[in-house]
Order: C-alpha cells, then sequence, then structure tokens
C-alpha cells in the first residue's frame, strides 16, 4: 500500500469501487494474523474462501529438541546397475541419515519385454519380411527405449514404418506367449492376446488423423458448415413431422379426410430427402432443404395468403442469419427502393422477392469473407518483417464498393473518407490492423 | 341433394349465431359427397388474386359527432371479377361499439357500409365453398378515415381509400374445384400436364341470385388503386441487376487476395501455427 502510494498508483480495485463504506471493514482486514499485511495485499486484500494452509503453522518452529543439520551426503541408486555415485543435501536429524532407498527409486518402472530363445524363433517367429537379426535388434532396441516406437523406428537403420515394427512387436510377443502358456485359458486374459495389432486400421486410422490435424481454417469451416446443415435438415424433418399433429385437429370433418392426408403427407416428406452435399454447393442445398420443408408446411394449410407464404420463405432463407444480418438485408433493400413487402404480391413478383433477398445475403456474407482475408492478410503482415508488394487499391476495405445510389450516396461518401484514405497510404506493418466493422458500413 | 341444403341457409336472416349454422349443415353435406371432392390435384396450385380495403367519405355538412364518415369495407376480385365461386360468404368483424359487430355478407359483392367516427382494425374472414376449402381465412385491414395530410378541411368528394393486394392460394386443390373454376376470370388456374382427366365441371347451384356478383361497373369502382406486377417486376429485376453486379466484383476481388502469393514464413518466435 504505501509503496503504491509512493509511485502514485491507484489503489486496488476493491477500494476504488466501494470507496467509504467499506473502509472500516478493510481496517478491520488489514491485520491478519500470520502473514505480513503486504504479502496479504498479494491476495488482492481478500481472504481465500478455503484456508490453504493453516496459518499457525507458518510460525510453527521445528520442535527444538531435535537437532537438524544438512549434510552432503551421497545416495543409493539402486535403479540404475552402474556404479555412478551421486550427492545430494541430506536433512539430518540429531545425526542420523535417513534411511531407506532413495525415495524416487520406485518411480523407475521399465516395460516387460518378453526375450524369445532361438528355437522358439525357428519354430513359431519367422517371417518372411523379417531376419532374425532385425528381429533381434528390434526387442533389443524395444527394452532399451522402453517401447518408444518412433524412437526405435528412428534407430533401426532399416527403413521400416512405425506401424510394421509395432506388428512385428506385438505379433512375435503373442506368439511367445501363446506357445509358453500350457493352455489357450491362460493367457487370453493378457492385454496382448486380447486385443491384437492391426497394421492397416492403424496406418488408416493415422492418416485419418494427419488429415484432420493438417486441415486448414477454410476447410475447418466448411466441415463445419456441412454439419451444421445436415444438422438442420434432420431438425426441420422432424419439426415438419411435428407440425403435422396440431394442423389435424382443426379441420372440421375427420375420418375420410384424414386417410387421404396421411397419403398426402407421405408425399411430402419422402421427396425432400436432400443429400448431405459436398462443401463447394453447401450453401445451395441449404436453401432448398429450407424450402422444399417449407412448401410442405405450407402445403399443410390448404389455403393460405401469397404474403404469408412469402414471410415463411424468408424467415426459412433467413433462419441461418442472425438479427443483424437480417437487418442489414432489410437496409440493402431501402436503399435498392424496394419495398421489403412487396405492393403486388403476385407469384411472379414474390420469387423474385425471394430471390433478392437471397442474393443480398449472398453478398453481405461475400464482404464478410473479404474482411475476413483482409484482416488475416493484415495480420501476416504484421508479424513478419516483410514488405509486401501489395497495391494499396487492393486493400481498401469493402464498404468503399457498395453504395446503391439514391439521396444517400453523398452522405456515405463524406463518411467513407476518412477509414478511405487511411487504407490507401502504402502498407507498413504499423498500420495493418484490421479495422471493426462499424455501423455505417454495409 | 346436399346444395340444397346451402340454399336453405341463403334464405336465412343475418343474425350472430348464424355462422355455426351454417358450419354444421355444412358438415352433414359434406359428409354425403365426401368421397367425389376427396381426390386432389397434387403439386398444382390455385391462386385468386383479390385486393381488400376501405374507402371513406367525410359526410361535411351530413356530419354528426357520433357519424362524421361513411365508410365501406370489401373484398373484390384484383379484376374485378366476381369471387363468388369460390367464397361462400364473408365476416366482417367490426368494433364491438357497433351494433351487431359481426356482420356476415352471403353473396357478391362482398362489401359492407357503415357510418361512424372512430378507426379500428376489421376482422374480415372469408369462408369458402364446400369443395373449395374447409377452413376459412382471415384477414384484417385498419380502417382509415383521415387522410395522410391533415392540411385543409376534408373534402366529401374524395374519399379515403386504402386497399391491399394479396393472393389466396389453394395448394393441391379438390378435382371438383379445379374443374369448376379452370375457366373462371377470376382465378388463376394453371395449365395441367397433357392427358390430365378432371370429372366434369358441377357449377353451384345458388351462383348470382341476388345479380352479378362481380365489381365492374360497381359505383366505388372509380376509387379502386391499380395493381401492377409489372412495376414491381421491373424494379425488383433492377435491384437483382445491381446486387448482381456487386456480387461479382466482390468475387473477384477475393479470388484476388487467394491467389496473391503467400509471403515467406521467418521462423520468427513471434509466429505460432
Amino acid at each position: 500500500m504505501d509503496a503504491k502510494d509512493i509511485l502514485g498508483l491507484p489503489k486496488t480495485p476493491l477500494a476504488i469501487t466501494q470507496e467509504k463504506k467499506t473502509r472500516p471493514q478493510r481496517d478491520s482486514q488489514r491485520k491478519p494474523d500470520g502473514i505480513a499485511r503486504e504479502v496479504y495485499a498479494l491476495t488482492g486484500g481478500l481472504a481465500p474462501l478455503m484456508p490453504s494452509i493453516d496459518a499457525s503453522e507458518l510460525k510453527r518452529r521445528p520442535p527444538s529438541s531435535e537437532k537438524i543439520t544438512w549434510q552432503w551426503l551421497p545416495f543409493p541408486r539402486s535403479a540404475l546397475k552402474d556404479n555412478l555415485q551421486l550427492y545430494h543435501w541430506v536433512r539430518v536429524v540429531n545425526g542420523v541419515p535417513p534411511a531407506g532407498d532413495y525415495s524416487f527409486a520406485k518411480y523407475n518402472k521399465s516395460v516387460e519385454v518378453i526375450r524369445y530363445t532361438d528355437e522358439e524363433y525357428e519354430k513359431y517367429l519367422s517371417d518372411p519380411a523379417w531376419t532374425k537379426e532385425e528381429t533381434d535388434r528390434l526387442f533389443d532396441l524395444c527394452e532399451q527405449f522402453d517401447l518408444r516406437f518412433i524412437i526405435i523406428a528412428d534407430r533401426l537403420l532399416t527403413l521400416r514404418t512405425v506401424e510394421e515394427l509395432k506388428d512385428r512387436y506385438y505379433s512375435v510377443s503373442r506368439a511367445i506367449l501363446s506357445s509358453r502358456a500350457s493352455s489357450s485359458g491362460e493367457v487370453a486374459g493378457h492385454p496382448l492376446v486380447k486385443e491384437p495389432y492391426n497394421v492397416s486400421q492403424e496406418t488408416e486410422r493415422k492418416r485419418a488423423l494427419s488429415m484432420v490435424l493438417s486441415q486448414t481454417r477454410h476447410q475447418e469451416r466448411k466441415d463445419a458448415e456441412v454439419l451444421a446443415e445436415a444438422k438442420r435438415i434432420t431438425e426441420s424433418r422432424m419439426a415438419a413431422r411435428v407440425a403435422e399433429e396440431p394442423n389435424l385437429p382443426v379441420t372440421l370433418d375427420i375420418c375420410p379426410e384424414s386417410t387421404e392426408r396421411d397419403i398426402v403427407l407421405g408425399d411430402t416428406i419422402s421427396p425432400p430427402n436432400v443429400q448431405v452435399p459436398s462443401a463447394a454447393v453447401a450453401s445451395s442445398t441449404t436453401m432448398m432443404a429450407d424450402n422444399t420443408s417449407t412448401l410442405a408446411s405450407l402445403r399443410m394449410l390448404w389455403v393460405h395468403l401469397r404474403t404469408y407464404a412469402l414471410e415463411q420463405m424468408v424467415q426459412a432463407a433467413s433462419s441461418s442469419a442472425g438479427l443483424r444480418t437480417i437487418k442489414r438485408v432489410e437496409q440493402a433493400l431501402q436503399d435498392l427502393g424496394v419495398d421489403l413487402k412487396p405492393k403486388v404480391p403476385t407469384k411472379a413478383v414474390c420469387a423474385e422477392h425471394l430471390e433478392l433477398r437471397k442474393e443480398i445475403l449472398t453478398l453481405l456474407n461475400l464482404q464478410k469473407q473479404l474482411q475476413y482475408k483482409e484482416a488475416e492478410g493484415s495480420s501476416f503482415h504484421d508479424s513478419s518483417y516483410v514488405d509486401m508488394p501489395v497495391t494499396p487499391k487492393d486493400r481498401t476495405f469493402v464498404p468503399d464498393t457498395i453504395s446503391f445510389g439514391g439521396d444517400r450516396l453523398g452522405k456515405r461518401e463524406q463518411k467513407r473518407k476518412g477509414p478511405g484514405r487511411a487504407s490507401e497510404t502504402p502498407s507498413s506493418p504499423a498500420h495493418k490492423r484490421p479495422r471493426k466493422l462499424k455501423a455505417s458500413d454495409l | 341433394m346436399p346444395h340444397t341444403a346451402i340454399e336453405a341457409q341463403a334464405e336465412d336472416g343475418g343474425s350472430a349465431s348464424k355462422p355455426q349454422r351454417i358450419i354444421k349443415l355444412g358438415k352433414t353435406s359434406d359428409d354425403i359427397d365426401k368421397k367425389s371432392t376427396n381426390r386432389r390435384v397434387k403439386d398444382v396450385e390455385i391462386c385468386v388474386p383479390i385486393v381488400y380495403g376501405t374507402i371513406a367519405f367525410y359526410l361535411g355538412r351530413k356530419a354528426s359527432e357520433s357519424q362524421s364518415h361513411k365508410w365501406t369495407v370489401y373484398v373484390r376480385g384484383a379484376t374485378n371479377e366476381d369471387l363468388g365461386a369460390v367464397i361462400k360468404h364473408v365476416v366482417f368483424q367490426l368494433h364491438p361499439s357497433f351494433n351487431n359487430p359481426t356482420r356476415i355478407v352471403e353473396s357478391p359483392p362482398f362489401e359492407l357500409s357503415e357510418c361512424g367516427w372512430g378507426e379500428f382494425e376489421i376482422g374480415i374472414s372469408l369462408f369458402f365453398h364446400s369443395d373449395v376449402c374447409d377452413k376459412q381465412l382471415d384477414l384484417y385491414h385498419h380502417l382509415k378515415l383521415y387522410p395522410e395530410d391533415e392540411s385543409g378541411p376534408q373534402s366529401t368528394k374524395k374519399p379515403v381509400v386504402v386497399e391491399s393486394y394479396n393472393e389466396i392460394v389453394f395448394p393441391d386443390p379438390s378435382e371438383c374445384f379445379f374443374a369448376r373454376v379452370q375457366n373462371h376470370p377470376a382465378v388463376l388456374v394453371p395449365r395441367l400436364p397433357a392427358g390430365f382427366s378432371l370429372p366434369a365441371p358441377v357449377p353451384l347451384e345458388n351462383m348470382n341470385e341476388n345479380g352479378r356478383g362481380d365489381t365492374k361497373d360497381h359505383p366505388l369502382s372509380q376509387w379502386f388503386m391499380n395493381f401492377s406486377e409489372a412495376d414491381e417486376l421491373l424494379k425488383l429485376a433492377a435491384a437483382r441487376q445491381q446486387v448482381q453486379a456487386h456480387i461479382v466484383k466482390l468475387r473477384r476481388q477475393l479470388s484476388a487476395i487467394d491467389g496473391m502469393p503467400q509471403p515467406l514464413k521467418p521462423a520468427s518466435s513471434y509466429e505460432c501455427t
């Protein structure tokens, strides 16, 4: 506290936010027992919820009956078989050094590698792809390196993949185990016998793993998109199925029409069999899936207004977009001079309106992509000091491109002059911070 | 005969309890000829373009505190054709301050005139013939009495007109309905694929009892608004062109950035891959 006062730094946040009321509280807290005041302040001036250590323990001194000295003594290393003698400080109580083995020796575990005899080799273990010398060497290395196959693969001078080594080792061990066991039941529980090593499966698994690991961010995003759409398609199908039930009791006639209705339902639900698409056509099939499910639900209604149908389609099309995006679409429509709800909603007009909205959505997505790319590119430049030969016009931000004419043009240009100019200066690492999207941008 | 039941109802006077009776009788008659209207034409939709709205006249010298305007609410075909082939009757739900706020109009032209002073939302429920649809369709329209610009005194000659265009869509219509309205001027019926056979159309028996149902020579027809889809289509086409041009530009920009050679990655500690 005093140091902070000297330096003129502000007090801890606790003091700033709760001023006079908590000061008497803090005064009583200022003298915790056991630890110094400044040390206590390091915790933020608050006591921990659970006492981590008993404060009284800290002041405790060792019982003075014992005499403690520290001596530099050798310690036994039973774990190692060589004659290396190492020393360390030992806490000696009353002249008696601690007995027993080195306390960490128990952690020196090693793998139990089964070694075979030559006879066993000839009887069970010969393999066309492996010579005896190689197998012997393999087993030596396995023992030395505790089955760390990656290292073993490096050590063995033959060019064998890790999977091949593993395969050889495990099959040999299994063969030896089963041959040495008097009955097969004995070793059936042994992990080596129970779960044999499958080379092809392992190779495939590792290949798939490396593919996933090396996926670019772009691919990752596409995969996520595809999965999300698949989920949405199944959900919309479920919803369509659920939505049928409430519609049934609404109509007046029951029996004869219901059978016919079932047939109609069957027809409408099975056609929207949208297959999970490849990433390239992901967006178009979302639209299709949404449309077919909306159409199905509209057909359930027996009669509806064209405007209602349009609303449903618009909702379905913008289901993936957030509220902000929807507002931007509407803003764009207004700028283009198009009514949000068409005045003459004929079939053709509604179809055109829907298409226009979808195109605006595409446009907005492209803008966002462009901004991401610019941000990525610019953050790249921050970290590397290579001067990129990029012409300024490529780096202009997207807002410059969108101006839908009309009265707003004048105002827009003026607003944009500031940021536009900044991007026109020749690139230098310091300026390449991605600009936050403002409301004036579209 | 099922249709005589409908006729009998048409002769009753208007009263608030009527709707339930109609529905019940309608149900029994429907049960009888259910089989014939059961089959539906799949993947086809019949569309009835309508215009609904209000026209309100200021009464001028004849206006009183409680009755300052005379207004008419109506539902008409967009081309002023007779809607009676599709709509059986219309129920207008007025503000509760009116006598008998539930007004039923049995035959075309489906309109209602009243006098009043206040603006409110009118509920318009369309009930269709039995072979058309069993469910009613509800519309809402806000009655506007006072003009936008409150500059001068209201004129008794120029009314306040508010109309909305919409289209009633019947997906998967029944064959009977389809056959009946195939060539009706008020109804938009798509062309069927060749070889499609429909039963012979059975006309409704209570058609046009009260004279013409169309609104072509309606006294208020001079105020009817014109709804042209051509204008909308032009506007939309122009807008789409603009958007498409922008999209092309952006795509070009994006591919330019993608095609840019990546800078050499220095083995600096700043980068974490």
